[in-house]
């Protein structure tokens, strides 16, 4: 057993190098990513070890970049493109939703896409609206794409490789927020299929589900509720799309509630969509109805706002509470 | 009256082989107009007419492993580059023959088994997708080459500025044709740019950049074919402007009354077939009969296309929920 305790973006970057390693196709490029390491660092290091040509420094223009990274999959090679932030993304919104989702369909299959987009999402690093944005379900809307999201360093290093050798385009979220907080790293174990959702907190009362950053938020939440003798059960979706539903309803089976949380705005949302999915699925079984907590529809706030908007302990213990009165 | 081109350089069976080529398009474009007022044909239309010089100029310059991208106009494109008659006439059926299984359609032509991705409809979509192709053929020194058709119309996207000036600073073996028709769908290039021509903008990434006639086989052939060389010698990537005009309208139930019918007349004269057959007769390199011979051959493949499409299958109903992932999520829906 071979365990390191890494902060998650070290873990991704250590994932980076082993892909790297096992296959010289893969090429990272992006807007700073080689000399500096990436505005997170995540991509330190790797330009010194396998060169320029393996990790470019591009342009800034992101629509051209994965347009790039769409022509290079076609030649046979697995790009792996960093958007320097979420709120960058959506430059690049054309060539992701038209081009990169849909090619594989528009050719029967024929023409597979291996290309990994990470992204750095969510809040809590007091920024503002184009740096601390949710995105997802803009993304998720879209057929012909994966979504994942890992919680912590050990999922982060494994769920980059994963996606890293997926044939398909996956759009991995990096939280942010937890790109430092350290945690163990078993490098000797084989990995896990990539979406997978995992159950982190046994419990009997509440499930919560939640993905990236808010799966911490979710575990304090879960702390407190337990010392007020309410038992939460955590699911760690990790991922977005498809969204792996049979631990979630199992787990609503026993605890006959659920409760979605998630940085994004409510409308239209992941946590709009397991709402009605599990309310579809497990109608009979459930004892209130699925509540969402959610960041707030509108624009994402400054920095001194930022902790009215993005949902704290207090908010997703109030939805439990909801659940176990209704 | 017809304007002669330049037919002394060209053998006359090369010379009858790209008139063949274009004929093809032609006939094509035309049976399938009518077959699309027939109710034949689902969907819609953006058809070739007029501007079968640049791709088959174009694409008779290219090497096996070079590969093109397209436009919502792609018929010319995908005939020019090796798709079959049956294979794109299927695929404009809808039927599970065609080259993208029924899955492109008109505005999807392409097969990359003859080195052309399905057609990008998004205007200038195309011009940082063959970024990547330039850049994966240099990085396997392979010595192949990626052309991108593009129209006047994309070149006032800004996907166009960020596709050339990546293949510009990194030298990539790329050669841009812009098919400048001189319309946007209806809006004149002149009503969106201050400077006239396309290539004027080139200057901007340090490129060369050449004014063509589009109407001309031969000369879009050489300006391509020297392109190609200096994009495969590695001094990067070269701009072609190929000035052009399409006969149809835009799309399909597009009247044209934006533009002038004396306009449209002055085009036709340099209508690139008339002139390569004018030329070639006169220089009495060719007979009439060999012409007519041409044309017999390319209507006899042309209706073998249309019964071998009017007889395929169509997709069946499941396979409307296949190839979203080259790796199956499921059933084709999420929950």
């Amino acid at each position: 057993m071979s365990v390191q305790n890494l902060p998650l973006g070290k873990a991704i970057n250590l994932g980076l190098r082993e892909a790297m390693l096992a296959d010289p196709t893969v090429v990272l490029m992006g807007e700073d990513i080689g000399t500096l390491g990436g505005v997170f660092r995540v991509t330190e290091g790797l330009k010194t070890e396998f060169g320029a040509h393996r990790v470019m420094d591009t342009p800034l223009a992101e629509s051209g970049i994965v347009g790039t990274a769409i022509g290079l999959a076609m030649r046979g090679y697995r790009p792996v493109v960093e958007i320097q932030f979420d709120g960058f993304i959506f430059p690049a919104f054309d060539q992701i939703t038209t081009q990169l989702a849909k090619l594989t369909f528009r050719h029967e299959g024929a023409l597979s896409m291996p290309v990994v987009i990470r992204v750095p999402y969510g809040g809590h690093i007091g920024a503002v609206e184009h740096h601390q944005e949710s995105p997802e379900a803009y993304f998720a809307h879209t057929a012909g794409l994966r979504l994942v999201s890992p919680s912590n360093p050990h999922d982060a290093y494994w769920m980059i490789q994963e996606a890293i050798a997926s044939k398909d385009p996956v759009m991995f979220f990096e939280p942010k927020s937890r790109y430092w907080p350290k945690g163990d790293v078993d490098t000797s174990t084989s990995g896990f299929p990539l979406h997978a959702s995992r159950v982190v907190r046994e419990g009997t009362d509440v499930t919560i589900v939640g993905h990236g950053a808010m799966v911490s938020m979710i575990l304090q939440a879960a702390d407190i509720a337990a010392s007020e003798g309410t038992s939460v059960e955590v699911i760690d979706l990790r991922s977005l799309s498809p969204i792996d539903y049979a631990p979630i309803l199992t787990s609503v089976a026993k605890t006959g509630r659920l409760v979605v949380a998630q940085e994004a705005p409510g409308f239209v949302s992941l946590g709009s969509e397991i709402a009605a999915t599990v309310h579809e699925k497990s109608f009979y079984l459930l004892e209130a109805p699925v509540l969402r907590v959610s960041g707030f529809d509108t624009p994402f706030p400054p920095a001194k706002q930022e902790a009215i908007y993005l949902p704290d302990a207090d908010r997703i213990l109030d939805a439990v509470d909801r659940a176990m009165k209704y | 009256m017809t304007e002669r081109i330049n037919v002394d350089d060209v053998t006359t069976e090369r010379a009858l082989d790209l008139y063949r080529e274009m004929l093809r398009i032609r006939r094509f474009e035309d049976r399938v107009y009518q077959l699309f007022l027939q109710g034949e044909l689902p969907g819609t239309l953006h058809q070739y007419q007029g501007q079968e010089a640049v791709a088959v100029g174009a694409c008779q310059a290219l090497n096996d492993g070079d590969w093109i991208t397209s436009t919502h106009r792609p018929h010319g494109h995908a005939l020019a580059k090796g798709v079959t008659v049956r294979s794109a006439m299927a695929e404009l059926y809808g039927k599970a023959t065609g080259c993208c299984g029924g899955k492109g359609g008109s505005m999807h032509l392409g097969d990359p088994d003859v080195g052309m991705i399905p057609a990008i409809a998004i205007v200038a979509g195309g011009v940082s997708v063959v970024s990547g192709m330039g850049l994966a053929f240099k990085m396997q020194r392979n010595g192949h080459v990626a052309l991108c058709f593009f129209g006047d119309g994309a070149s006032n996207e800004g996907a166009f500025h960020e596709g050339l000036n990546f293949a510009a600073v990194q030298k990539l073996p790329i050669v841009y044709v812009c098919e400048n028709n001189m319309y946007g769908a209806s809006t004149p290039f002149t009503a969106t740019s201050l400077v006239p021509n396309v290539a004027d903008r080139v200057a901007g990434y340090g490129i060369p950049a050449v004014i063509v006639d589009g109407m001309d086989v031969l000369a879009i052939h050489d300006a391509v074919s020297e392109a190609r060389q200096r994009a495969a010698a590695g001094d990067g990537p070269t701009l072609i402007e190929a000035k052009t005009y399409r006969f149809a309208g835009h799309s399909r139930g597009d009247a044209r009354g934006y533009r002038s019918r004396d306009e449209e007349a002055e085009w036709k004269e340099k209508d690139p077939l008339v002139r390569l057959e004018y030329s070639l007769l006169n220089a009495g390199r060719a007979q009439e009969s060999t012409f007519a011979r041409i044309l017999d051959e390319v209507n006899t493949e042309l209706e073998d296309a249309v019964e071998f499409s009017r007889q395929s299958p169509d997709p069946r109903p499941e396979d409307a929920l296949t190839d979203a992932y080259a790796t199956p999520i499921g059933t084709g829906t999420h929950s």
